[in-house]
C-alpha cells in the first residue's frame, strides 16, 4: 500500500522533473533558432498578423470593457471620499500596471497560444516535424522561433493598446456618463504615472508574452510525451487544454511575482 | 566487401511501459543492408519497425550497440554531420507528413529552399519536372488536404527525391491505400528506384506485396531480427518465432501466392 | 495582392501599437519637459513636508508652473524641497511657499503665493516664509479633543 503510494509519488517527481527539463532545453533552442541563418521573415509576418493582428478585436472588446467597468466601479467607491478627482490616476494605473499586461496575456494565451499548440501537437502526431527533421531542416528556426518572436513582438504591443483603449474606456465611463471633469481625469492620469509604472507594465508584457508562447510551443511539440494525454487527435486536445490552463495560471503566479519584485 | 548502405552491430533498445515493466524492443540486432538493393523490414505491429527507422534517422537514439552509415557510426553524431547524415535519406512517411500549410509545390520545393542555393526559377524548373514524373501535373497549387491518399503519397516521394538522396526509407506506404493504388504505388517506387540507383528500404507489415520487390528480407519478431535473401526462404526457416511471424502475418494469403506462382 | 494585404496589415499593427506605446511614454510618462536650460532651481526649507514626493506639482493660483526636483533633509531638522520652475515665471523674494493637498486625500502638491516685493529671488536662492504640510491627525485630534496634546 505504502509502497506504492511512495512509487507513485516518485514517478509523478521524476516526470515533473523531466517535463521541466525538457521544457528548459526546449525554451533554450527555440531562442537561439532566432538567431540561426536563414531568418524566415515572411513567416514571421504571418505569425505577427495572426498573432498580433487577429488579437486586435479581441484586445478592443475586452479593454474597452474593462476601462469602461474601471471607471464606474473606481467612481463610486471615490464618490464616497469626494476623490472622484483621482479616478483617472486610479484606472491608468490599475491598467498600465495590472490589468493591462495580464488581460492581454491571458487573451492572446487563449486566442493564439492555444491555436499555436495545436498546430504543433497536429504536425508532430502527423510527422510533419519529423519530415522536418529528416530533411535537416532545423524545426525550432523553421517553426517555432518565428512563433516566439511574434508573440514577444505583439503582447507589448496589444499590451499597450490595451492600456490606451481601457484609459480612453474609463473616460467615457466617468466623464461622458457620470460627472468627473475632463480636466481632473487627465491631469490625474498625467501626475500620477510615472515612467516607473510604464516600465514595470513593459516588462511584465514581455516576461508573459514569453511565458504564453513557451509553455503553448512547449506543450504542442512534446504532445506525445506528456502524461495522460492519450494518443492522435485527443491528444492534441488535451495538451491544448493543458497549455491554456498552464499558461493563464503561470501569467497569474508570474504576475503576483514580478510586482512584488520589480514594484 | 563494399560497405553496407546501413548496418546495425549488436543494438538494444528498450522502453519502460507505464506499467513500469521494460520493452524490450530491439534486443541485440545485427543486419547489413546492401548498397543499390531493395530491403523489406517485416514484422507484426508493435514490433520495433518504426523504432528501427527512428534509429536510423537518429531521430532516437540506440541503448547500446551500434549503427552504421555507409561505414560511418551515427551515434556521435551532431550539429552540421548529423545534418549532413540526414540529408542521405529521402523519407516517405507512413501518413505522408505533407505540411498542411504549404501548397504541393510548396512542398515538395521547401527541401530545395532550405538545403540549397538553387534560385527561384532553378527551383521552378527542378519541382515541376519531378512533378510531371509524378504526374502530379495541375495540381501544384493545391493543398494536401485535397489531395487522395495516392496522391499524397506521391507528392511525399517526389519531396524525398528532391536532395538526390543516396537511400529511401519507406515507412508502411501503402497503408489506407486501395489494392490498384498499392500496385501502383510499388511500379512507381520501382521505376525511380531503376532510375535514381538509390539504395531502398521499406517497411511494411503488408507482407505478399511487397516481397515481389524484395532484394533482401528482414523479418522483427519479439526483439530479434532474421534475414532472408528471398522471400522464398523465409517458410522454409526453422526458428520458431519465424514460424510463428509467418503463420501470425501472413498465413494463408502468402501460400496461395506462392501457389499461384 | 495577398502578400501584400500581408505587410500591410502587419504594418498597421505595428504602428498603432507603437503610437500607443509613444502615447503612453510621453503623454502619461514624465518626460522632463522642463529641461535645464529652460527652467531655474530655488529652495524652500520647511518643518515637515509630509507626502510631497519627488515630481509633484509647483502651482501657482492653480496654474502648474513647475515641479519638485528633490527632497532633503537639511541641517536642524528642517525639509528641503528643491522647485523646479519655468525661466517665464518670477519669484518674489516675499512670497510664501505651502504645502496643499488635492481634496483630504488627494496628492500633495506645493503652492507659491507671490508676493509684492519688487526684487525676485535668483536662481540657487531659498523661499525663506513656508507653511508645512496639514497634519491631518493632529487636526482630527485638535478637533476631537480640544487639542493636540
Amino acid at each position: 500500500m505504502i509502497t506504492d503510494f511512495l512509487a507513485k509519488l516518485g514517478n509523478t517527481g521524476l516526470y515533473v522533473l523531466t517535463d521541466l527539463g525538457r521544457m528548459t532545453l526546449f525554451l533554450l533552442q527555440a531562442l537561439m533558432g532566432i538567431f540561426r541563418r536563414p531568418f524566415r521573415f515572411r513567416e514571421l509576418l504571418r505569425q505577427l498578423r495572426f498573432i498580433g493582428v487577429g488579437s486586435l478585436a479581441v484586445i478592443f472588446f475586452t479593454a474597452i470593457s474593462t476601462g469602461m467597468v474601471l471607471g464606474l466601479q473606481g467612481y463610486y467607491s471615490l464618490n464616497k471620499f469626494g476623490a472622484e478627482g483621482m479616478l483617472g490616476s486610479a484606472v491608468s494605473l490599475t491598467l498600465i500596471m495590472e490589468l493591462g499586461p495580464v488581460l492581454t496575456a491571458l487573451m492572446v494565451a487563449g486566442r493564439a497560444g492555444s491555436a499555436m499548440c495545436a498546430e504543433l501537437g497536429i504536425m508532430r502526431i502527423s510527422e510533419q516535424i519529423d519530415a522536418l527533421d529528416c530533411m535537416a531542416v532545423d524545426p525550432f528556426r523553421y517553426l517555432i522561433s518565428p512563433k516566439f518572436m511574434a508573440t514577444i513582438i505583439s503582447i507589448p504591443l496589444l499590451t499597450a493598446l490595451f492600456d490606451v483603449i481601457g484609459i480612453a474606456g474609463g473616460y467615457v465611463a466617468g466623464v461622458g456618463l457620470m460627472d468627473v471633469s475632463p480636466g481632473s481625469y487627465i491631469d490625474g492620469m498625467k501626475t500620477s504615472v510615472t515612467n516607473h509604472d510604464i516600465w514595470l507594465g513593459t516588462v511584465k508584457s514581455c516576461f508573459f508574452a514569453l511565458l504564453v508562447v513557451w509553455i503553448s510551443c512547449g506543450r504542442g511539440y512534446f504532445v506525445q510525451q506528456i502524461r495522460g494525454a492519450g494518443f492522435g487527435a485527443e491528444s492534441v486536445s488535451r495538451v491544448t487544454t493543458q497549455a491554456v490552463v498552464l499558461s493563464s495560471i503561470s501569467v497569474l503566479v508570474f504576475d503576483y511575482l514580478l510586482t512584488a519584485v520589480l514594484l | 566487401m563494399t560497405t553496407a548502405a546501413i548496418e546495425f552491430k549488436n543494438v538494444h533498445k528498450s522502453f519502460s511501459r507505464k506499467d513500469g515493466t521494460v520493452q524490450r524492443v530491439l534486443d541485440g540486432v545485427d543486419f547489413a543492408i546492401p548498397t543499390g538493393k531493395t530491403t523489406v523490414i517485416a514484422g507484426g505491429s508493435g514490433q520495433g519497425k518504426s523504432v528501427t527507422l527512428k534509429i536510423i534517422l537518429r531521430l532516437m537514439s540506440v541503448d547500446s550497440g551500434e549503427v552504421f552509415v555507409h561505414g560511418r557510426e551515427i551515434g556521435g553524431l551532431r550539429g552540421r554531420s548529423l545534418e549532413m547524415l540526414r540529408t542521405q535519406f529521402g523519407v516517405l512517411f507512413q501518413g505522408s507528413a505533407l505540411f498542411d500549410s504549404l501548397t504541393v509545390f510548396e512542398n515538395v520545393a521547401l527541401p530545395l529552399r532550405e538545403r540549397t542555393k538553387k534560385s527561384e526559377d532553378e527551383i521552378y524548373e527542378q519541382v515541376n519536372n519531378s512533378l510531371a514524373q509524378f504526374e502530379l501535373e495541375g495540381h501544384e497549387a493545391k493543398y494536401p488536404a485535397q489531395l487522395s491518399g495516392g496522391m499524397k503519397k506521391r507528392v511525399g516521394l517526389a519531396r524525398a527525391m528532391q536532395l538526390h538522396p543516396s537511400i529511401m526509407l519507406f515507412d508502411e506506404p501503402t497503408t489506407g491505400l486501395d489494392p490498384v493504388m498499392t500496385r501502383e504505388i510499388y511500379h512507381l517506387f520501382a521505376d525511380t528506384q531503376a532510375e535514381f540507383g538509390f539504395t531502398s528500404v521499406i517497411v511494411s507489415h503488408d507482407i505478399p506485396k511487397v516481397f515481389n520487390l524484395a532484394d533482401q528480407v528482414i523479418i522483427l519478431n519479439r526483439g530479434v531480427m532474421d534475414v532472408f535473401d528471398s522471400p522464398e526462404e523465409i517458410q522454409w526457416s526453422e526458428k520458431p518465432h519465424v514460424q510463428e511471424f509467418v503463420e501470425m502475418t501472413m498465413g494463408k494469403i502468402y501460400q496461395s501466392q506462392l501457389e499461384e506462382k | 495582392m495577398t502578400k501584400k494585404t500581408l505587410e500591410m496589415s502587419v504594418g498597421v499593427f505595428m504602428l498603432l501599437g507603437f503610437a500607443a506605446f509613444v502615447y503612453l511614454a510621453l503623454q502619461l510618462g514624465e518626460v522632463p519637459f522642463l529641461k535645464n536650460n529652460d527652467s531655474y532651481i530655488i529652495r524652500a526649507e520647511f518643518d515637515n513636508v509630509a507626502g510631497v514626493k519627488k515630481g509633484a506639482s509647483v502651482q501657482v493660483a492653480g496654474v502648474v508652473v513647475g515641479d519638485v526636483a528633490d527632497v532633503r533633509l537639511g541641517d536642524r531638522e528642517v525639509a528641503i524641497l528643491a522647485l523646479r520652475l519655468e525661466n517665464g515665471v518670477k519669484v518674489p523674494t516675499d512670497s510664501i511657499a505651502s504645502v496643499k493637498s488635492q481634496g483630504i486625500i488627494g496628492d500633495k502638491y506645493i503652492q507659491l503665493s507671490l508676493g509684492g516685493d519688487e526684487e525676485n529671488i535668483d536662481p540657487g536662492g531659498v523661499i525663506v516664509e513656508t507653511e508645512s504640510s496639514l497634519d491631518i491627525e493632529s487636526l482630527i485630534s485638535k478637533f476631537a479633543f480640544g487639542s493636540a496634546q
